[in-house]
């Protein structure tokens, strides 16, 4: 927006939104600082925001006791596998409900957010039962499949509001020049709407990354994520606060740094047809 | 522009995303709602039946119940309140033409990438600590007591741990809405002579009336569900002063091992949802028509 | 099937059987995030070198998660797996209910008469043992040495209620942060209930009666109650409504605390390379009231096989592994007596090296005072010092700890909280159909 903004103005605005931005990021600041220090500076009195002994200890314990990799690589599968999975059962369902509305397209819409509705811990054992008959406890496929459906009304509300934005004279246009209706989806739609799909895909991938409910109690070892590998550090015996503080620390890195290095592409599509 | 076979063919395509969910919902809610009419005991399998609605009159005779009920609303209503007001003051704030504002964007998004035990337990450990918390640090630099967060506001805690989370969520989207405002609008009305107070009244608030809505109405999904944040913090304590009806169903699943119990319990849970989607949809639903 | 064909099938099965016969099993054990649990992560090289055809998958998880798994896979027969850590509780109900594999069997070196009659009679149903302790533990008092001597004061040997408050009214400086006594308030049947059982034992109150009458209407709960908020009130550091097990711990190590009751195994954290105060620290007895019971508990964190696990005979390897002796020598040559898990084995209390660990001889008085068939001065219809072995207890015990904690919080009084604990538990108890 390019509005005349006297330079005094300008600057009250900038300190203001600044001192803001970090008093909300602070928390996160805190726990990566505190991740450095040692445990008895951690909890140093007065608290100190820097420390004169820095160290790595902490995160070479936590690498240590625990094996992260294989914790990170379940995180990264389920959380992407899902999310990709979700979409590619959404797409076509949003897409035909943007551009082939029925009257009842609304209420299916709401009724599929309805089912996110049921608080999961009363359908745990339910859940935790079928997993096991079926199998699927403790295997990754299984928790795709649970996040997938979780997350896939989330999915299915973002693309239809981004579908819904494509003006439909170049769908009839494409249409004219003969393209199937899988070919109009695959060839025309879907291009249009990449940077909606992005942010949908960043959007899911973030919330079945942070999931730590189902992702805790339906596994064991082989799937288990790195909600797992925080519930592995809590409550410890003593003064661990520096160590948790570096396994918070290595449980969030990874989708942090993506959500900042793709901001961008998540804040485009975030407006669930709120714009006009 | 539809045919009969592009209606058949876009039914088609529905058809996964509805009858996947279908089953998802029905299924365990099924088996949700044959284990709320039965005694269901982890610990003691010998002992099961048919129990009527014994079930349902516990968790409605509980003394915990209605306090649980409150809870839950005072966690939803609050954190909404909270998130949507504070979102449209820092979308304000961060959409003025200031330095670095891919980075303060970057900072304020922050919290939304942290796992919510991690969160909680920063603020349980880190910050809400009366003795090794930030807090109680800068309450003794002032010479005044820490104040025992979890202990005398608990559920002020707990809604003040939740709103930071969902903030960010709140900020983008009133941001990115903000952003589509036209400026010319904007600078018609300042020139007319619109103090800034009228001119957010008039014309950016109606412009967000639709980005609000659809704030609430995701927030209101997942925070009707929260216990996570409880667990961590307060464990719905002390007493019951935070518990809410998940956490309340979530102890006797977990600690009662009572499934019986625990599904009377999510059934509610599940009328409660309902309830609170009416009014929504009554209250705001008609914002989201195209 | 012509005959080629079959010959050939059978070939391919006794293949399968040979290869199967080389191929590693795989087993996976369920630990709490305990140090001693953490610390044997570390030494499984040990294992493997002696059972290379066995390989281990560690879940760990922190104590409440981790009995919310193994509880739900053990009642729904999920078989997930094949050795899980689980309490004194836990054994008893467990065993009777048929879910756990007896370890009767396990190799004569395990040498199952050292265990510690009091650990021992806790895991064992009908004549069985149903798990193998990996440490057990009692409850005592640990106090600042130099604070008691700054106030000119001495700790006795077995203090009494009186004691105790002698000395947390001493050591309290508000100013300094410094609380005369740190006891659990956090709601929860291991939590405060733990603590708060324990403790009313030492003042003759009980659950229940020999009728399975709740008791939580009689003047030694009240008592017990009472006292316990007193102390905490006066002398107690704030928001300790929230402190549990860890966060004591780790107030304790800061110098935050006077004098802590907790368990035994807390020692070696107190006196180890995290504490500030690491050679402050006394020990003793937990206290009484001078009616022959003392108020301390006794625990043990336990190894079992559930029935449902596919892979018994490697689990039983491993579970003699841990907890045989050659295990704690293990851990003592490699990381000193003073870490070896306590608790378990009457050798290692006969043994001279460790008797120099200057907590070892006030555990093992400690875990001889508790028993868990009479834990109280009267007599009672359940098993358990600072539990009752019943199903229902953990729902019980959860209440229970939530008024109690509310009532420390200043929510409710000593009075609203034992009448509601008593028309809760009655309520209870009722429905389960203890009360006719």
């Amino acid at each position: 927006m390019a509005r005349a903004v006297s330079p005094r103005r300008k600057l009250i605005t900038t300190v203001a939104a600044w001192a803001v931005s970090l008093l909300i990021f602070f928390p996160v600041l805190w726990m990566i600082l505190t991740s450095f220090k040692t445990e008895a500076s951690a909890v140093a009195s007065p608290p100190q925001l820097f420390t004169a002994d820095w160290t790595l200890q902490n995160y070479s314990d936590v690498w240590a006791r625990s094996d992260y990799p294989r914790f990170f690589w379940n995180s990264v599968v389920i959380s992407v596998g899902s999310t990709l999975l979700g979409l590619a059962i959404a797409i076509p369902a949003a897409w035909s409900m943007a551009f082939v509305p029925g009257r009842k397209t609304k209420d299916l819409l709401m009724w599929m957010l309805s089912t996110k509705m049921m608080p999961g811990v009363a359908v745990l054992i339910p859940l935790y039962l079928l997993f096991q008959r079926t199998g699927l406890f403790d295997t990754k496929i299984g928790l795709v499949l649970a996040l997938m459906l979780m997350n896939l009304p989330i999915i299915v509300w973002m693309l239809y509001t981004y579908f819904k934005e494509i003006p439909s004279e170049i769908l009839e246009a494409s249409r004219m020049d003969g393209a199937s209706l899988w070919k109009e989806v695959v060839y025309v739609l879907t291009p249009m709407a990449i940077p909606g799909i992005a942010s949908t895909l960043l959007l899911n991938v973030i919330l079945a990354w942070n999931e730590a409910f189902w992702t805790i109690t339906l596994t064991t070892t082989k799937a288990a994520p790195l909600s797992a590998f925080i519930a592995s550090f809590s409550a410890p015996q003593g003064l661990f606060y520096a160590k948790l503080s570096a396994a918070s620390t290595m449980a969030i890195a990874p989708i942090l740094i993506l959500g900042w290095f793709s901001q961008k592409q998540l804040v485009r599509g975030l407006t669930f047809g709120a714009v006009k | 522009m539809s045919t009969q076979s592009n209606r058949a063919a876009a039914r088609l395509m529905v058809a996964p995303s509805v009858i996947l969910l279908f089953i998802w919902m029905i299924v365990p809610l099924a088996m949700t709602l044959y284990f709320s009419f039965r005694l269901y005991r982890l610990l003691s399998p010998e002992r099961s039946g048919w129990v009527g609605l014994a079930n349902y009159t516990w968790f409605l005779k509980s003394p915990e119940f209605w306090q649980a009920i409150g809870n839950t609303l005072a966690l939803v209503g609050g954190v909404l309140v909270i998130t949507v007001v504070l979102g449209i003051l820092i979308a304000l704030l961060i959409d003025q033409p200031v330095k670095g504002q891919g980075v303060l964007r970057i900072l304020v998004i922050a919290p939304f990438f942290v796992m919510p035990p991690v969160a909680a337990s920063i603020w349980k450990n880190l910050f809400m600590h009366p003795q090794n918390g930030l807090f109680a640090a800068v309450s003794r630099a002032f010479g005044a007591d820490p104040i025992l967060y979890l202990e005398n506001h608990p559920m002020l805690s707990v809604i003040g741990i939740v709103s930071w989370e969902w903030l960010p969520f709140a900020t983008l989207i009133l941001l990115t809405a903000m952003q589509s405002l036209s400026s010319e609008q904007l600078e018609a009305a300042e020139m007319d002579g619109a103090k800034p107070i009228s001119r957010f009244r008039y014309i950016v608030l109606p412009h967000l009336t639709r980005s609000i809505t659809v704030v609430i109405l995701i927030e209101t999904i997942f925070l009707l569900g929260i216990f996570g944040e409880i667990f961590t913090t307060t464990q719905g304590g002390p007493g019951s002063a935070s518990t809410t009806l998940p956490y309340m169903i979530f102890k006797q699943a977990i600690a009662a091992k009572d499934i019986g119990r625990a599904a009377a319990g999510g059934i509610i849970a599940v009328i409660l949802a309902n309830i609170v989607a009416i009014f929504l949809m009554r209250g705001i639903g008609r914002n989201l028509d195209a | 099937m012509t005959t080629t064909f079959r010959a050939l099938l059978g070939a391919t099965a006794l293949l399968a059987l040979t290869a199967g016969a080389q191929a590693e099993t795989t087993i996976t054990v369920a630990t709490v995030n305990n140090g001693d649990m953490v610390r044997m992560q570390g030494l499984m090289d040990d294992f493997y070198a002696k059972h290379p055809d066995i390989k281990v998958e560690w879940v760990t998880l922190e104590e409440n998660v981790l009995r919310q798994n193994v509880t739900t896979d053990i009642a729904t027969g999920g078989g997930q797996y094949d050795v899980m850590t689980i309490g004194t509780y836990e054994v008893p109900i467990w065993g009777k209910q048929g879910w756990l594999t007896s370890l009767d069997d396990l190799p004569a070196e395990y040498d199952v008469n050292d265990l510690l009659p009091a650990i021992r009679g806790g895991l064992t149903v009908d004549g069985h043992l149903m798990a193998s302790p990996f440490y057990g533990e009692s409850s005592m008092v640990m106090y600042r040495k130099d604070l008691m001597e700054a106030a000119g004061l001495k700790m006795p040997d077995a203090p009494t209620w009186a004691d105790i408050e002698t000395a947390a009214k001493a050591m309290t400086d508000k100013s300094k942060e410094q609380y005369g006594i740190c006891l659990r308030g956090k709601a929860g049947w291991g939590e405060n209930m733990a603590f708060l059982t324990a403790m009313s034992n030492s003042f003759g109150a009980r659950w229940f009666d020999e009728n399975w009458k709740p008791q939580f209407d009689q003047p030694e709960w009240k008592a017990t109650l009472d006292t316990y908020l007193h102390l905490m009130n006066e002398y107690g550091p704030p928001g300790a409504s929230n402190n549990g097990f860890n966060e004591n711990l780790t107030l304790f190590q800061q110098g935050h605390c006077g004098m802590w009751i907790d368990a035994t195994v807390a020692a070696s954290f107190v006196t180890g390379k995290d504490s500030t105060v690491a050679d402050k620290v006394g020990f003793a007895l937990a206290p009484d009231n001078g009616l022959g019971k003392r108020g301390n508990w006794l625990w043990a964190w336990s190894l079992a096989i559930p029935s449902s696990s596919k892979n018994q005979e490697a689990a039983k390897t491993f579970i003699d592994w841990a907890t045989n002796k050659d295990y704690l020598a293990l851990v003592a040559a490699k990381e000193g007596w003073a870490n070896v898990p306590p608790g378990t084995r009457t050798s290692l209390y006969s043994n001279e090296e460790y008797a120099k660990v200057p907590f070892a001889k006030m555990t093992i008085d400690s875990i001889n005072a508790a028993d868990p068939n009479a834990p109280t001065v009267k007599p009672v219809p359940y098993v358990g010092v600072q539990f009752v072995a019943i199903p229902e207890f953990q729902g019980l015990g959860t209440t229970v700890g939530e008024l109690f904690s509310a009532a420390l919080a200043g929510q409710s009084t000593a009075d609203d909280a034992l009448a509601a604990a008593q028309t809760a538990v009655t309520d209870e108890m009722t429905s389960a159909g203890y009360i006719k």
